[in-house]
Protein backbone atom coordinates (compact mmCIF):
# COMPACT_ATOMS: atom_id res chain seq x y z
CA UNK A 1 0.00 0.00 0.00
CA UNK A 2 2.40 2.56 1.08
CA UNK A 3 5.94 2.12 1.64
CA UNK A 4 8.97 4.69 3.01
CA UNK A 5 12.59 4.14 2.92
CA UNK A 6 14.88 6.21 4.72
CA UNK A 7 12.71 9.21 4.62
CA UNK A 8 13.74 12.60 6.38
CA UNK A 9 12.01 15.48 6.13
CA UNK A 10 12.55 19.03 7.20
CA UNK A 11 13.04 22.75 7.02
CA UNK A 12 15.91 25.06 7.85
CA UNK A 13 18.32 22.76 8.19
CA UNK A 14 16.17 20.82 11.25
CA UNK A 15 15.02 17.93 10.52
CA UNK A 16 11.48 16.88 12.03
CA UNK A 17 11.67 13.22 10.58
CA UNK A 18 14.65 10.99 10.27
CA UNK A 19 15.61 7.98 8.27
CA UNK A 20 11.86 6.67 8.82
CA UNK A 21 11.34 3.11 7.20
CA UNK A 22 7.94 1.79 7.44
CA UNK A 23 5.93 -0.25 5.11
CA UNK A 24 1.88 -0.48 5.88
CA UNK A 25 0.57 -3.59 4.02
CA UNK A 26 -3.17 -3.25 2.32
CA UNK A 27 -5.93 -4.05 4.76
CA UNK A 28 -3.62 -3.23 8.05
CA UNK A 29 -4.88 -1.14 10.52
CA UNK A 30 -2.11 1.16 12.61
CA UNK A 31 -2.05 4.10 14.94
CA UNK A 32 0.45 6.59 15.56
CA UNK A 33 1.10 8.03 18.26
CA UNK A 34 3.96 10.42 19.95
CA UNK A 35 3.76 13.79 21.53
CA UNK A 36 2.31 17.28 21.00
CA UNK A 37 5.15 18.31 18.11
CA UNK A 38 6.74 14.85 17.57
CA UNK A 39 6.06 15.13 13.58
CA UNK A 40 2.70 12.92 13.53
CA UNK A 41 0.87 15.63 11.38
CA UNK A 42 3.60 15.79 9.41
CA UNK A 43 4.12 11.91 8.93
CA UNK A 44 0.71 11.81 8.06
CA UNK A 45 1.00 14.67 5.35
CA UNK A 46 3.85 12.72 3.62
CA UNK A 47 1.80 10.03 3.31
CA UNK A 48 -0.59 11.70 1.01
CA UNK A 49 1.54 13.98 -0.74
CA UNK A 50 0.83 17.24 1.00
CA UNK A 51 4.52 16.97 1.73
CA UNK A 52 7.53 16.15 -0.22
CA UNK A 53 10.40 14.36 1.56
CA UNK A 54 13.90 16.41 1.89
CA UNK A 55 15.17 12.70 1.03
CA UNK A 56 14.12 8.84 0.75
CA UNK A 57 11.24 7.09 -1.13
CA UNK A 58 8.00 7.25 -0.91
CA UNK A 59 6.03 4.74 -2.45
CA UNK A 60 2.48 4.90 -2.67
CA UNK A 61 0.41 2.31 -4.48
CA UNK A 62 3.59 0.54 -6.20
CA UNK A 63 4.42 4.28 -7.66
CA UNK A 64 7.05 6.96 -6.38
CA UNK A 65 5.47 10.11 -5.79
CA UNK A 66 8.77 11.44 -7.28
CA UNK A 67 7.88 10.08 -10.36
CA UNK A 68 4.20 11.26 -10.21
CA UNK A 69 2.70 13.81 -12.15
CA UNK A 70 0.47 16.44 -10.62
CA UNK A 71 -2.55 14.30 -12.53
CA UNK A 72 -1.32 11.04 -10.78
CA UNK A 73 -1.16 12.70 -7.70
CA UNK A 74 -4.92 13.92 -7.72
CA UNK A 75 -6.00 10.52 -9.15
CA UNK A 76 -4.06 8.96 -6.29
CA UNK A 77 -5.47 11.09 -3.90
CA UNK A 78 -8.77 9.32 -4.53
CA UNK A 79 -7.75 6.49 -3.51
CA UNK A 80 -6.84 7.73 -0.10
CA UNK A 81 -9.76 9.65 2.09
CA UNK A 82 -7.91 11.91 4.34
CA UNK A 83 -9.33 13.08 8.10
CA UNK A 84 -7.01 16.20 8.33
CA UNK A 85 -6.62 17.90 12.31
CA UNK A 86 -8.32 21.33 11.07
CA UNK A 87 -11.06 19.82 8.94
CA UNK A 88 -11.06 22.17 6.18
CA UNK A 89 -14.46 22.30 4.29
CA UNK A 90 -15.87 25.25 1.22
CA UNK A 91 -17.89 27.19 3.59
CA UNK A 92 -19.86 28.59 0.81
CA UNK A 93 -21.26 24.94 0.16
CA UNK A 94 -23.58 22.77 2.55
CA UNK A 95 -22.41 19.68 4.39
CA UNK A 96 -23.63 17.35 1.98
CA UNK A 97 -21.82 19.10 -1.18
CA UNK A 98 -19.03 19.05 1.21
CA UNK A 99 -19.34 15.39 1.61
CA UNK A 100 -19.93 14.62 -1.52
CA UNK A 101 -17.13 16.70 -2.85
CA UNK A 102 -14.93 13.97 -3.70
CA UNK A 103 -17.24 12.30 -5.64
CA UNK A 104 -17.97 15.77 -7.66
CA UNK A 105 -14.74 16.46 -8.43
CA UNK A 106 -13.95 13.08 -9.95
CA UNK A 107 -17.33 13.95 -11.79
CA UNK A 108 -19.12 10.60 -10.06
CA UNK A 109 -21.40 13.12 -8.49
CA UNK A 110 -24.29 10.84 -9.62
CA UNK A 111 -22.61 8.06 -7.55
CA UNK A 112 -24.04 10.03 -3.93
CA UNK A 113 -26.34 7.30 -3.04
CA UNK A 114 -24.79 6.00 -0.05
CA UNK A 115 -24.23 10.23 0.95
CA UNK A 116 -27.62 9.79 3.07
CA UNK A 117 -26.75 6.50 4.65
CA UNK A 118 -23.29 7.84 5.26
CA UNK A 119 -24.42 10.97 6.95
CA UNK A 120 -26.96 9.02 9.18
CA UNK A 121 -23.80 6.85 10.41
CA UNK A 122 -22.07 9.94 11.62
CA UNK A 123 -24.98 11.66 13.05
CA UNK A 124 -25.20 14.39 10.97
CA UNK A 125 -28.71 13.23 8.59
CA UNK A 126 -30.28 16.46 10.07
CA UNK A 127 -27.47 19.14 9.24
CA UNK A 128 -27.40 18.06 5.41
CA UNK A 129 -28.29 21.87 4.56
CA UNK A 130 -26.30 23.28 7.40
CA UNK A 131 -22.88 25.32 6.26
CA UNK A 132 -19.56 24.41 7.79
CA UNK A 133 -19.08 27.70 9.76
CA UNK A 134 -22.51 26.85 11.47
CA UNK A 135 -20.97 23.18 12.83
CA UNK A 136 -19.53 22.30 16.63
CA UNK A 137 -16.06 21.15 16.63
CA UNK A 138 -17.58 17.85 16.66
CA UNK A 139 -20.10 18.08 13.69
CA UNK A 140 -16.81 19.26 11.82
CA UNK A 141 -14.78 16.06 12.82
CA UNK A 142 -17.40 13.54 11.89
CA UNK A 143 -18.66 15.90 8.23
CA UNK A 144 -14.57 15.37 7.79
CA UNK A 145 -14.54 11.80 8.40
CA UNK A 146 -17.76 11.33 6.55
CA UNK A 147 -15.92 13.10 3.38
CA UNK A 148 -12.84 11.04 3.69
CA UNK A 149 -14.48 7.83 3.56
CA UNK A 150 -17.21 8.89 0.87
CA UNK A 151 -14.89 7.66 -2.20
CA UNK A 152 -14.22 3.73 -0.43
CA UNK A 153 -10.90 4.81 -0.70
CA UNK A 154 -8.07 2.32 -0.11
CA UNK A 155 -6.41 4.11 2.48
CA UNK A 156 -7.97 6.11 5.02
CA UNK A 157 -5.51 8.44 7.19
CA UNK A 158 -6.47 10.60 9.80
CA UNK A 159 -5.16 12.79 11.90
CA UNK A 160 -6.94 12.96 15.55
CA UNK A 161 -10.47 12.07 14.19
CA UNK A 162 -12.00 11.75 17.95
CA UNK A 163 -10.22 14.73 18.98
CA UNK A 164 -13.35 16.74 19.51
CA UNK A 165 -16.35 13.86 19.86
CA UNK A 166 -17.64 12.08 22.86
CA UNK A 167 -17.21 8.99 23.79
CA UNK A 168 -20.10 7.49 22.70
CA UNK A 169 -19.73 8.93 18.87
CA UNK A 170 -15.74 8.09 18.79
CA UNK A 171 -16.91 4.78 19.38
CA UNK A 172 -19.29 4.99 16.49
CA UNK A 173 -16.60 6.31 14.16
CA UNK A 174 -14.18 3.78 15.15
CA UNK A 175 -16.78 0.99 14.59
CA UNK A 176 -16.77 2.88 11.06
CA UNK A 177 -13.34 2.41 10.33
CA UNK A 178 -13.26 -1.10 11.72
CA UNK A 179 -15.60 -2.01 9.29
CA UNK A 180 -13.89 -0.13 6.44
CA UNK A 181 -10.67 -1.90 7.29
CA UNK A 182 -12.72 -5.43 7.45
CA UNK A 183 -13.78 -4.66 3.94
CA UNK A 184 -9.63 -4.84 3.63
CA UNK A 185 -9.07 -1.23 3.38
CA UNK A 186 -5.48 -0.11 4.96
CA UNK A 187 -6.09 2.48 8.08
CA UNK A 188 -3.74 4.98 9.44
CA UNK A 189 -4.95 6.66 12.48
CA UNK A 190 -2.80 9.86 14.52
CA UNK A 191 -4.11 9.95 17.51
CA UNK A 192 -3.59 10.49 21.62
CA UNK A 193 -6.81 8.92 23.03
CA UNK A 194 -5.02 5.35 24.39
CA UNK A 195 -8.79 4.69 25.16
CA UNK A 196 -9.54 4.68 21.44
CA UNK A 197 -6.43 2.40 20.86
CA UNK A 198 -7.57 -0.17 23.39
CA UNK A 199 -11.07 -0.37 22.05
CA UNK A 200 -9.49 -0.65 18.39
CA UNK A 201 -7.33 -3.52 19.41
CA UNK A 202 -10.26 -5.27 21.19
CA UNK A 203 -11.64 -5.56 17.62
CA UNK A 204 -9.00 -5.64 14.96
CA UNK A 205 -5.57 -6.43 14.94
CA UNK A 206 -4.19 -2.96 15.09
CA UNK A 207 -0.61 -1.93 15.70
CA UNK A 208 0.81 1.08 17.01
CA UNK A 209 3.63 3.30 15.81
CA UNK A 210 5.13 5.97 17.63
CA UNK A 211 7.33 9.13 16.65
CA UNK A 212 9.93 9.49 18.92
CA UNK A 213 13.42 11.47 18.83
CA UNK A 214 12.35 11.94 14.72
CA UNK A 215 12.57 8.61 13.79
CA UNK A 216 9.63 6.13 13.92
CA UNK A 217 9.15 3.00 16.60
CA UNK A 218 6.97 -0.21 16.88
CA UNK A 219 4.96 0.06 19.55
CA UNK A 220 2.03 -1.65 21.23
CA UNK A 221 3.29 -3.91 23.83
CA UNK A 222 2.31 -1.77 26.27
CA UNK A 223 -1.17 -1.08 25.65
CA UNK B 1 -28.42 40.79 -18.35
CA UNK B 2 -24.58 40.15 -17.25
CA UNK B 3 -26.28 38.10 -14.18
CA UNK B 4 -28.33 36.30 -16.42
CA UNK B 5 -25.36 35.40 -18.74
CA UNK B 6 -23.45 34.50 -15.51
CA UNK B 7 -25.78 32.67 -14.07
CA UNK B 8 -26.81 30.41 -17.21
CA UNK B 9 -23.42 29.36 -17.53
CA UNK B 10 -23.03 28.18 -13.99
CA UNK B 11 -22.20 24.56 -13.84
CA UNK B 12 -21.26 21.98 -11.06
CA UNK B 13 -17.78 23.26 -11.41
CA UNK B 14 -18.06 26.65 -11.04
CA UNK B 15 -19.81 25.85 -7.86
CA UNK B 16 -16.72 24.99 -6.07
CA UNK B 17 -15.36 28.57 -6.31
CA UNK B 18 -17.47 30.76 -4.18
CA UNK B 19 -19.06 34.16 -5.72
CA UNK B 20 -16.92 36.72 -5.37
CA UNK B 21 -18.41 40.38 -5.88
CA UNK B 22 -15.52 42.79 -5.82
CA UNK B 23 -13.76 40.57 -8.92
CA UNK B 24 -16.96 40.04 -10.25
CA UNK B 25 -17.82 44.01 -10.82
CA UNK B 26 -14.18 44.65 -11.89
CA UNK B 27 -14.26 42.11 -14.72
CA UNK B 28 -17.73 43.15 -15.66
CA UNK B 29 -16.54 47.11 -15.34
CA UNK B 30 -13.21 46.93 -17.28
CA UNK B 31 -15.00 43.82 -20.04
CA UNK B 32 -17.70 46.75 -21.11
CA UNK B 33 -15.50 49.70 -20.78
CA UNK B 34 -13.13 48.37 -23.01
CA UNK B 35 -15.50 46.86 -25.51
CA UNK B 36 -16.96 50.31 -25.72
CA UNK B 37 -13.63 51.78 -26.37
CA UNK B 38 -12.48 48.83 -29.10
CA UNK B 39 -15.60 49.22 -31.04
CA UNK B 40 -15.44 53.39 -31.31
CA UNK B 41 -11.86 52.58 -32.20
CA UNK B 42 -13.18 49.93 -34.65
CA UNK B 43 -15.73 52.81 -36.04
CA UNK B 44 -13.37 55.14 -36.14
CA UNK B 45 -10.73 53.05 -38.06
CA UNK B 46 -13.29 52.16 -40.45
CA UNK B 47 -14.97 55.87 -40.67
CA UNK B 48 -11.54 56.96 -41.67
CA UNK B 49 -10.97 54.59 -43.90
CA UNK B 50 -13.63 54.33 -46.24
CA UNK B 51 -13.58 58.63 -46.44
CA UNK B 52 -9.77 58.18 -47.41
CA UNK B 53 -11.09 55.08 -49.83
CA UNK B 54 -13.57 57.65 -51.40
CA UNK B 55 -11.34 60.64 -51.32
CA UNK B 56 -8.58 58.80 -53.12
CA UNK B 57 -10.71 57.22 -55.72
CA UNK B 58 -12.79 60.21 -56.91
CA UNK B 59 -9.12 61.39 -57.55
CA UNK B 60 -7.51 59.01 -59.03
CA UNK B 61 -10.63 58.98 -61.61
CA UNK B 62 -10.51 62.66 -62.35
CA UNK B 63 -7.57 64.93 -63.85
CA UNK B 64 -7.14 68.56 -64.34
CA UNK B 65 -5.40 70.70 -67.48
CA UNK B 66 -4.76 73.70 -66.43
CA UNK B 67 -3.68 76.80 -69.06
CA UNK B 68 -1.84 79.79 -68.83
CA UNK B 69 -1.29 81.66 -71.79
CA UNK B 70 -1.26 85.36 -72.93
CA UNK B 71 -4.51 86.98 -73.70
CA UNK B 72 -4.58 86.65 -77.13
CA UNK B 73 -3.48 82.57 -77.16
CA UNK B 74 -5.71 81.24 -74.60
CA UNK B 75 -8.76 80.46 -76.46
CA UNK B 76 -6.38 78.93 -78.98
CA UNK B 77 -4.59 76.45 -76.64
CA UNK B 78 -7.84 75.80 -75.10
CA UNK B 79 -9.47 74.81 -77.76
CA UNK B 80 -6.03 72.49 -79.03
CA UNK B 81 -5.97 70.80 -75.41
CA UNK B 82 -9.88 70.09 -75.33
CA UNK B 83 -9.20 68.54 -78.37
CA UNK B 84 -6.24 66.62 -77.54
CA UNK B 85 -7.87 64.86 -74.51
CA UNK B 86 -11.14 64.10 -76.94
CA UNK B 87 -9.07 62.30 -78.92
CA UNK B 88 -7.13 60.42 -76.03
CA UNK B 89 -8.34 56.72 -75.00
CA UNK B 90 -9.02 56.58 -71.50
CA UNK B 91 -10.72 59.54 -71.15
CA UNK B 92 -14.62 59.98 -70.74
CA UNK B 93 -15.26 63.24 -70.87
CA UNK B 94 -13.64 66.59 -70.57
CA UNK B 95 -15.33 70.02 -69.46
CA UNK B 96 -13.92 73.71 -69.80
CA UNK B 97 -15.19 74.94 -66.57
CA UNK B 98 -17.11 78.59 -67.16
CA UNK B 99 -16.36 81.33 -65.63
CA UNK B 100 -19.02 80.59 -62.44
CA UNK B 101 -17.72 77.56 -61.79
CA UNK B 102 -14.18 79.09 -61.33
CA UNK B 103 -15.77 81.95 -59.23
CA UNK B 104 -17.18 79.20 -57.54
CA UNK B 105 -14.01 77.55 -56.69
CA UNK B 106 -12.59 80.73 -55.58
CA UNK B 107 -14.75 82.32 -53.90
CA UNK B 108 -14.20 80.26 -50.36
CA UNK B 109 -10.72 82.29 -50.56
CA UNK B 110 -11.70 85.68 -52.28
CA UNK B 111 -15.04 86.01 -51.90
CA UNK B 112 -18.38 86.74 -53.99
CA UNK B 113 -16.88 90.02 -55.27
CA UNK B 114 -13.78 88.81 -57.51
CA UNK B 115 -13.65 90.79 -60.82
CA UNK B 116 -12.93 87.34 -62.44
CA UNK B 117 -12.79 89.40 -66.07
CA UNK B 118 -9.85 91.57 -65.10
CA UNK B 119 -7.56 88.73 -63.71
CA UNK B 120 -5.28 86.14 -64.99
CA UNK B 121 -6.99 83.58 -64.05
CA UNK B 122 -6.08 80.53 -66.41
CA UNK B 123 -8.51 78.10 -67.59
CA UNK B 124 -9.44 74.97 -65.93
CA UNK B 125 -10.44 71.71 -67.92
CA UNK B 126 -11.83 69.11 -65.89
CA UNK B 127 -10.98 65.42 -66.99
CA UNK B 128 -13.23 62.57 -66.53
CA UNK B 129 -11.52 59.14 -66.92
CA UNK B 130 -12.70 55.79 -67.84
CA UNK B 131 -11.99 52.25 -67.70
CA UNK B 132 -8.03 52.04 -66.95
CA UNK B 133 -7.25 55.76 -67.37
CA UNK B 134 -5.02 57.60 -69.85
CA UNK B 135 -1.23 57.64 -70.94
CA UNK B 136 -0.71 60.40 -68.37
CA UNK B 137 2.81 60.66 -69.64
CA UNK B 138 1.70 60.83 -73.59
CA UNK B 139 -0.95 63.56 -73.16
CA UNK B 140 1.57 65.93 -71.46
CA UNK B 141 3.80 65.25 -73.97
CA UNK B 142 1.15 65.74 -77.03
CA UNK B 143 0.38 68.90 -74.71
CA UNK B 144 3.10 70.20 -74.93
CA UNK B 145 3.20 70.40 -78.97
CA UNK B 146 -0.16 71.46 -79.27
CA UNK B 147 -1.24 74.13 -76.51
CA UNK B 148 2.51 74.93 -74.85
CA UNK B 149 0.53 76.35 -71.87
CA UNK B 150 -1.19 73.20 -70.76
CA UNK B 151 -0.76 71.53 -67.35
CA UNK B 152 -1.78 68.62 -66.82
CA UNK B 153 -2.80 67.83 -63.40
CA UNK B 154 -3.25 63.81 -62.81
CA UNK B 155 -3.95 64.41 -58.82
CA UNK B 156 -0.79 61.80 -57.72
CA UNK B 157 0.56 64.21 -55.45
CA UNK B 158 -2.75 64.89 -53.61
CA UNK B 159 -3.75 61.28 -53.92
CA UNK B 160 -0.32 59.41 -52.48
CA UNK B 161 -0.79 61.37 -48.75
CA UNK B 162 -4.14 60.58 -48.56
CA UNK B 163 -3.44 56.68 -49.48
CA UNK B 164 -0.80 57.07 -46.61
CA UNK B 165 -3.02 58.92 -44.56
CA UNK B 166 -5.68 55.95 -45.07
CA UNK B 167 -3.05 53.04 -44.80
CA UNK B 168 -1.99 54.80 -41.44
CA UNK B 169 -5.72 55.40 -39.85
CA UNK B 170 -6.18 51.66 -40.52
CA UNK B 171 -3.33 50.60 -38.48
CA UNK B 172 -3.83 52.47 -35.80
CA UNK B 173 -7.17 51.18 -35.28
CA UNK B 174 -5.86 48.01 -35.54
CA UNK B 175 -3.26 48.71 -32.83
CA UNK B 176 -5.58 50.46 -30.92
CA UNK B 177 -7.35 47.16 -30.80
CA UNK B 178 -4.71 44.89 -30.19
CA UNK B 179 -3.69 47.40 -27.39
CA UNK B 180 -7.47 47.13 -25.65
CA UNK B 181 -7.14 43.59 -26.31
CA UNK B 182 -4.09 43.07 -24.36
CA UNK B 183 -5.17 45.57 -21.76
CA UNK B 184 -8.27 43.51 -21.27
CA UNK B 185 -5.68 40.43 -20.94
CA UNK B 186 -3.69 42.15 -18.30
CA UNK B 187 -6.69 43.51 -16.50
CA UNK B 188 -8.73 39.96 -16.33
CA UNK B 189 -5.12 38.36 -15.04
CA UNK B 190 -4.79 40.71 -12.38
CA UNK B 191 -8.61 40.02 -11.18
CA UNK B 192 -8.12 36.38 -11.75
CA UNK B 193 -5.16 36.56 -10.01
CA UNK B 194 -7.03 38.49 -6.85
CA UNK B 195 -9.46 35.30 -6.94
CA UNK B 196 -6.97 32.62 -7.02
CA UNK B 197 -4.82 34.37 -4.05
CA UNK B 198 -8.27 34.66 -1.84
CA UNK B 199 -9.60 31.50 -2.59
CA UNK B 200 -6.20 29.37 -1.54
CA UNK B 201 -7.77 27.82 0.93
CA UNK B 202 -10.59 26.39 -1.70
CA UNK B 203 -7.78 25.38 -3.88
CA UNK B 204 -5.54 23.33 -0.86
CA UNK B 205 -8.98 21.73 -0.54
CA UNK B 206 -9.98 20.80 -3.89
CA UNK B 207 -6.12 19.51 -4.48
CA UNK B 208 -6.47 17.54 -0.72
CA UNK B 209 -9.63 15.73 -2.14
CA UNK B 210 -8.34 14.37 -5.19
CA UNK B 211 -9.18 17.41 -7.85
CA UNK B 212 -7.29 17.79 -10.55
CA UNK B 213 -5.55 21.21 -11.84
CA UNK B 214 -7.61 20.86 -15.10
CA UNK B 215 -11.27 21.16 -13.36
CA UNK B 216 -10.07 23.59 -10.57
CA UNK B 217 -8.77 25.81 -13.44
CA UNK B 218 -11.96 25.19 -15.61
CA UNK B 219 -14.41 26.78 -12.52
CA UNK B 220 -11.98 29.96 -12.32
CA UNK B 221 -11.33 29.87 -16.23
CA UNK B 222 -15.36 29.79 -17.07
CA UNK B 223 -16.69 31.95 -14.47
CA UNK B 224 -14.17 35.11 -15.78
CA UNK B 225 -14.82 34.30 -19.68
CA UNK B 226 -18.65 34.34 -19.31
CA UNK B 227 -18.62 37.74 -16.90
CA UNK B 228 -16.48 38.85 -19.31
CA UNK B 229 -18.57 38.48 -22.40
CA UNK B 230 -21.05 39.30 -20.46
CA UNK B 231 -19.56 42.89 -19.62
CA UNK B 232 -17.91 43.29 -23.16
CA UNK B 233 -21.75 41.94 -24.81
CA UNK B 234 -23.11 45.25 -22.02
CA UNK B 235 -20.30 47.56 -23.77
CA UNK B 236 -20.72 46.89 -27.57
CA UNK B 237 -24.21 47.34 -27.21
CA UNK B 238 -24.19 50.69 -25.54
CA UNK B 239 -20.81 51.79 -28.12
CA UNK B 240 -23.31 50.74 -31.15
CA UNK B 241 -26.29 52.79 -29.61
CA UNK B 242 -24.19 55.91 -29.18
CA UNK B 243 -22.39 56.10 -32.48
CA UNK B 244 -26.26 55.41 -34.13
CA UNK B 245 -27.75 57.53 -31.90
CA UNK B 246 -24.95 60.46 -32.97
CA UNK B 247 -26.17 63.29 -34.57
CA UNK B 248 -26.37 63.32 -38.42
CA UNK B 249 -25.49 59.72 -38.74
CA UNK B 250 -26.92 57.54 -41.60
CA UNK B 251 -25.89 56.91 -45.46
CA UNK B 252 -25.54 60.82 -46.10
CA UNK B 253 -22.46 61.91 -47.88
CA UNK B 254 -21.15 63.58 -45.57
CA UNK B 255 -18.12 64.34 -43.60
CA UNK B 256 -15.56 62.12 -41.41
CA UNK B 257 -17.76 62.57 -38.21
CA UNK B 258 -21.62 62.12 -39.85
CA UNK B 259 -20.05 59.23 -41.59
CA UNK B 260 -19.14 57.03 -38.74
CA UNK B 261 -20.68 54.03 -37.86
CA UNK B 262 -20.59 50.58 -39.44
CA UNK B 263 -21.64 49.78 -43.38
CA UNK B 264 -21.92 45.94 -44.89
CA UNK B 265 -19.37 44.05 -43.82
CA UNK B 266 -18.21 46.48 -40.76
CA UNK B 267 -21.09 45.19 -39.10
CA UNK B 268 -18.57 41.69 -38.13
CA UNK B 269 -16.61 44.14 -36.36
CA UNK B 270 -18.62 45.32 -33.26
CA UNK B 271 -20.27 41.43 -33.42
CA UNK B 272 -17.05 39.89 -32.61
CA UNK B 273 -15.95 42.07 -30.16
CA UNK B 274 -17.64 39.64 -27.36
CA UNK B 275 -16.68 36.51 -28.21
CA UNK B 276 -13.43 37.89 -28.83
CA UNK B 277 -12.99 39.81 -24.83
CA UNK B 278 -14.45 36.09 -23.91
CA UNK B 279 -11.59 34.29 -25.37
CA UNK B 280 -9.07 36.79 -24.32
CA UNK B 281 -10.48 36.28 -20.52
CA UNK B 282 -10.48 32.15 -21.32
CA UNK B 283 -6.88 32.20 -22.40
CA UNK B 284 -5.52 34.93 -19.69
CA UNK B 285 -7.28 32.86 -16.88
CA UNK B 286 -6.08 29.63 -17.91
CA UNK B 287 -2.37 30.60 -17.91
CA UNK B 288 -3.28 32.95 -14.85
CA UNK B 289 -4.76 29.55 -13.20
CA UNK B 290 -2.14 27.11 -14.17
CA UNK B 291 0.76 28.84 -12.79
CA UNK B 292 -0.87 29.91 -9.78
CA UNK B 293 -1.92 25.73 -8.99
CA UNK B 294 1.96 24.41 -9.58
CA UNK B 295 2.79 26.97 -6.25
CA UNK B 296 0.19 23.98 -4.64
CA UNK B 297 1.13 20.52 -3.81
Amino acid sequence: MIQLSDVSYGYGGDDLLSNVSLELKPGSFHFLTGPSGAGKTTFLKLCYMDLVPSSGRITLFGKDIKDMTRDDVAHTRRRVGVVHQDCRFLDHLTLSQNISLPLEVADRGDEAENLRQLMAWVGLSDRGDALPPQLSGGERQRAALARAVIMSPEFVIADEPTGNVDWEMSQRLLALLVELNKMGKTILIATHDLNLIRAAKAQVSARVLRIRDRTLQLAGAEL
Amino acid sequence: MPDIVASIAESRADRVVPPSGFTARLTLFTAAAMAFLAVFAMALSLAAGRLADRWSSELARAATVRISAPADQMAIQTEAAMRVLRATPGVQSVQLLDETAERALLEPWFGPDLPLESLPVPNLIEIIEEGSGFDVAGVRLRLQAEAPGAVLDDHTRWRQPLVAAADRLRLLGLVSIVLIAAATAAMVTLAANSALAANSQVIEVLRLVGARDAYIARAFVRRFAMRTFAGALAGTILAVISILILPGNGPVDGGFLTGLGFQGLGWLGPIVVPPLAGLVAFVATRVAAFRALKRIT
